[in-house]
């Protein structure tokens, strides 16, 4: 399968400031691939440098088999982006610079566009000034997702959209999923969407990779929490790797174990008696808030990323 | 939570977005007159070469008009008459500042967030309105002390400063006033502009009445602009002027106030209306954008150059009759403007070379507009189109060559037309008036060039061209009318354009065509290159 997107060891600097520290980025042709990292992890960054905005001082990006910054002309006509934070022109209504936005990457479908103006509830007269930031991003959705580009890139684009809207963002996704011969790079913070939407994500902080990889695969990381009352006490278990955060009260026991150890802990667990056991399925959360969380220790997640 | 809460938190805010703008403003201002004591008495340095200079120039309308009312030969009633365009400046200083802090607060969004604090509803107001005012008022003492510095005495000095501060306040408030009732704040700003604009006309009007002693002198009293003059710096002070500035600003600001009460955040007195749901066929190229947020300023423009160049012209005549009998001293002072020729010209010449200075103004607005729309992100979504940048900057940059163009074109073939009708030679006026109008626009080009270079080098300094156009205007009239050096006056682009009844010298015109085709290649190489 060829890749929409490679990105491989890109740095980007500003005076003083790090924005990019050896980011690697891999999407690949017709999947929908998450973007994940706190703010100012360097996410816009990568995305300017895609769309030929930003050269980065070193490494390498390829968009759909071209070089970004020199070819940028040719690759936008097969792409559409939804901005982070979307201004629009003051006194341009929304339906002009949807229009606008539609031809100038060589015309769009009419239907789609009425019907995507009609399922997001959008009013195409009102001026671009009149806009809440909601309807701001309802406008730039429409306008790239009524683009028959084959690649989308959409910079947290339910930013300011109500929860009903969101829903109908999903499902326009994943109408473009279920098609299946278009891709989509999805910046977001809404763990939910990501979750429902996406094949692969990435997931960057301090403009580096931390972790890549299919939902399952991420998943597999994350470590199970484990709740259990015990007939006698559990030996051995404080000695075993890869089990975090044990607290033993009488005869019960919580604590948290990495997949890997997921096994052994349990036989421990059965060789004192078990009268009852919950056991909770890793989040995405707790992933992500692993990630997110500066107080981390940055050098320990970047092995696992390896 | 009274009516003023957290106005002291937000004078404090306006003062660390302004920290650099107001000192550098306020020295400014006050260098000026300094500048011109210094000049004055270097260039004439008796009181006889000041009577002299003083009945060359008492009935020159054009130096009326750009000045004021001369009121004597004394060295303080000369360095006061000539700092009149200061109040003009400090005006508009004053009426963009308090827009700036206010209604582009509200548009970009920011006042909201400010205004959920604790902050009272109209403490932006307030803190706009006491900083400009009292910038206003700082900058108005400190320009009285340089001068009683300069030992010009203290009362006329003190006349003079608060004459500046007068116009700053008065202005401040008619900001806070047009601030309420537009939506956007570039059309704040226009109806504000508007306003100094007809101030100025009234004040020259009036003025040439006064100084003719013939015609409607009172209309200078319907202008703050003549509220300031009226104080009669150096030439026994008349008090009274800051009576009527400080009733006018209260009103004022009375006014604004009661236009807040009764709008909402984010509203105006004049709403936005709805637009069309689909865009025009035509609205399908970077091009046709830039035509789009264009045309609204260029329209108003070229409607504002063809009038005042109808009205230009129509004066003209019968400037050159009354200036006939002012004597060989008052043509020998509008021979070193204008050049030679009959009266008029001399009248016609120096204005061509404002003219030039309000198209150059008009090309680097429309410059700073490209550079507004990347900065405000909305380049961004149509970047991400196939569109090249060239391509998207190109639709711009047309309407800064193009724009100043047909603005010169509206003023020379308006004033052609109405000197011609009055003189009964349409033939002959209107192309020569139209090419002196014309010629101007290699200057005009060259500060575009200079505006779209630092657009592609140093984005954030595109702004700072305004202040290259005017210093280059300014060293060309100041250094001739007070005998500087010859390469102060050789600074000024302008001076290196054909007079009116000269002879047409073709080369620096192209030499400056050149320059900047030159500049603007740069800048837009420069912006091919750097990160958006």
């Amino acid at each position: 399968m060829t890749d929409a997107i490679t990105m491989a060891g890109l740095v980007k600097s500003f005076g003083p400031t790090q924005a990019l520290n050896g980011l690697d980025l891999v999407v690949r042709t017709g999947e929908v691939h998450g973007f994940l990292g706190p703010n100012g992890a360097g996410k816009s960054t990568t995305i300017r440098i895609l769309l030929g905005m930003m050269r980065p001082d070193a490494g390498t990006a390829r968009l759909l088999g071209g070089d970004p910054w020199t070819q940028t002309g040719e690759l936008h006509r097969r792409l559409a982006y939804v901005p982070g934070d979307v201004t629009l022109w003051p006194n341009l209504s929304g339906g002009e610079a949807i229009d606008l936005l539609g031809r100038l990457r060589g015309g769009l479908d009419r239907r789609r566009r009425d019907e995507l103006i009609e399922r997001f509830d959008l009013d195409p007269r009102r001026k671009g000034r009149t806009y809440s930031k909601g309807n701001r991003q309802k406008v730039a959705l429409v306008a790239a997702l009524a683009s028959g580009a084959e690649l989308l890139i959409l910079d947290e684009p339910t930013s300011g959209l109500d929860p009903l809207m969101e829903e109908i963002f999903r499902q326009t996704v994943q109408e473009v999923q279920r098609a299946g011969d278009r891709t989509v790079l999805l910046s977001s913070h809404i763990l939910s969407e990501v979750e429902a939407l996406c094949d692969r994500v990435t997931i960057i902080r301090d403009g580096r990779t931390v972790e890549s990889g299919t939902m399952a695969e991420l998943r597999h990381l994350t470590r199970t929490s484990i709740e259990a009352e015990l007939a006698g006490p559990p030996d051995g278990l404080a000695d075993l790797a890869g089990v975090h955060g044990l607290r033993a009260d009488g005869g019960r026991v919580r604590f948290s174990v990495e997949a890997a150890a997921l096994d052994a802990a349990l036989r421990r667990l059965t060789e004192a008696g078990v009268r009852s056991l919950v056991s909770r399925p890793p989040t995405l959360e707790e992933l992500f808030l692993r990630h997110y969380d500066r107080a981390g220790v940055t050098g320990r997640h970047a092995e696992t990323a390896r | 939570m009274n009516a003023f809460t957290g106005t002291g938190k937000l004078i404090r805010l306006v003062l660390r977005r302004d920290r650099v703008l107001l000192p550098l403003w306020i020295v400014f201002v006050c260098l000026v007159p300094v500048v011109f004591v210094g000049a004055f008495t270097g260039a004439y340095p008796t009181a006889e070469a000041r009577q002299e200079y003083y009945e060359t120039s008492v009935h020159t309308r054009a130096f009326t008009v750009a000045y004021g009312v001369l009121n004597g030969p004394g060295l303080g009633e000369l360095v006061a008459w000539r700092s009149g365009f200061v109040t003009f400046m400090v005006a508009l200083f004053a009426l963009l500042t308090v827009i700036r802090h206010t209604r582009t607060e509200e548009e970009a969004g920011r006042r909201e967030l400010v205004g959920a604090t604790a902050v009272s509803r109209h403490a932006d107001l307030a803190a706009a309105l006491i900083v400009t005012c009292g910038a206003s008022l700082v900058l108005g003492l400190a320009s009285a002390l340089a001068l009683i510095g300069q030992d010009l005495p203290v009362a006329g000095s003190l006349a003079l400063g608060l004459g500046f501060a007068t116009a700053g306040c008065v202005f401040a408030a008619i900001g806070a006033v047009t601030a309420q009732l537009t939506t956007g704040a570039g059309g704040a700003r226009a109806i504000g502009i508007t306003v100094l604009g007809v101030a100025i006309a009234l004040r020259g009007i009036g003025d040439i009445a006064a100084q003719s002693g013939d015609g409607p002198a009172w209309v200078s009293w319907l202008t703050p602009l003549g509220w300031a003059e009226a104080l009669r710096p150096y030439s026994g002070e008349r008090w009274w002027g800051l009576a009527l500035a400080a009733p006018a600003v209260a009103a004022l600001i009375v006014a604004a106030v009661a236009l807040a009460e009764r709008r909402d955040l984010g509203g105006g007195l004049f709403q936005a209306r709805l637009g069309p749901s689909g865009a025009a066929p035509r609205l399908r190229s970077p091009l046709a954008l830039a035509w789009r947020l264009h045309r609204g300023p260029l329209v108003s423009r070229i409607v504002g150059l063809a009038v005042v160049g109808l009205v230009c012209g129509a004066m003209s005549a019968s400037l050159g009759a009354v200036m006939n009998n002012s004597g060989t001293a008052a043509r020998e002072a509008l021979a070193r403007l204008g050049g030679p020729g009959t009266l008029v010209d001399q009248f016609l010449a120096p204005l061509m070379t404002m003219l030039g200075l309000v198209c150059a103004c008009f090309a680097i607005q429309a410059a700073l507009l490209l550079r507004n729309e990347e900065r405000d992100g909305r380049a961004e979504p149509l970047l991400a189109t196939p569109v090249n940048r060239l391509r998207w900057a190109g639709g711009h940059v047309a309407f800064t060559l193009l724009g100043p163009a047909v603005g010169l074109v509206a003023f020379g073939a308006s004033a052609g037309l109405a000197h011609g009708l009055n003189t009964g030679d349409v033939a002959r006026e209107l192309p020569r008036l139209l090419s002196a109008a014309l010629v101007q626009l290699p200057v005009v080009w060259v500060f575009t060039g200079v505006a779209l270079a630092l657009f592609g080098l140093r984005p954030r300094l595109v702004a700072a061209t305004f202040a290259v156009a005017m210093a280059s205007m300014l060293s060309g009239w100041i250094g001739q009318e007070l005998r500087l050096s010859q390469w102060i006056v050789n600074l000024s682009l302008f001076e290196h354009v054909p007079k009116l009844a000269g002879h047409m010298a073709v080369t620096p015109l192209i030499v400056m065509t050149v320059v900047a085709t030159g500049l603007i290649t740069i800048g837009l190489a420069a912006f091919k290159r750097r990160d958006i």
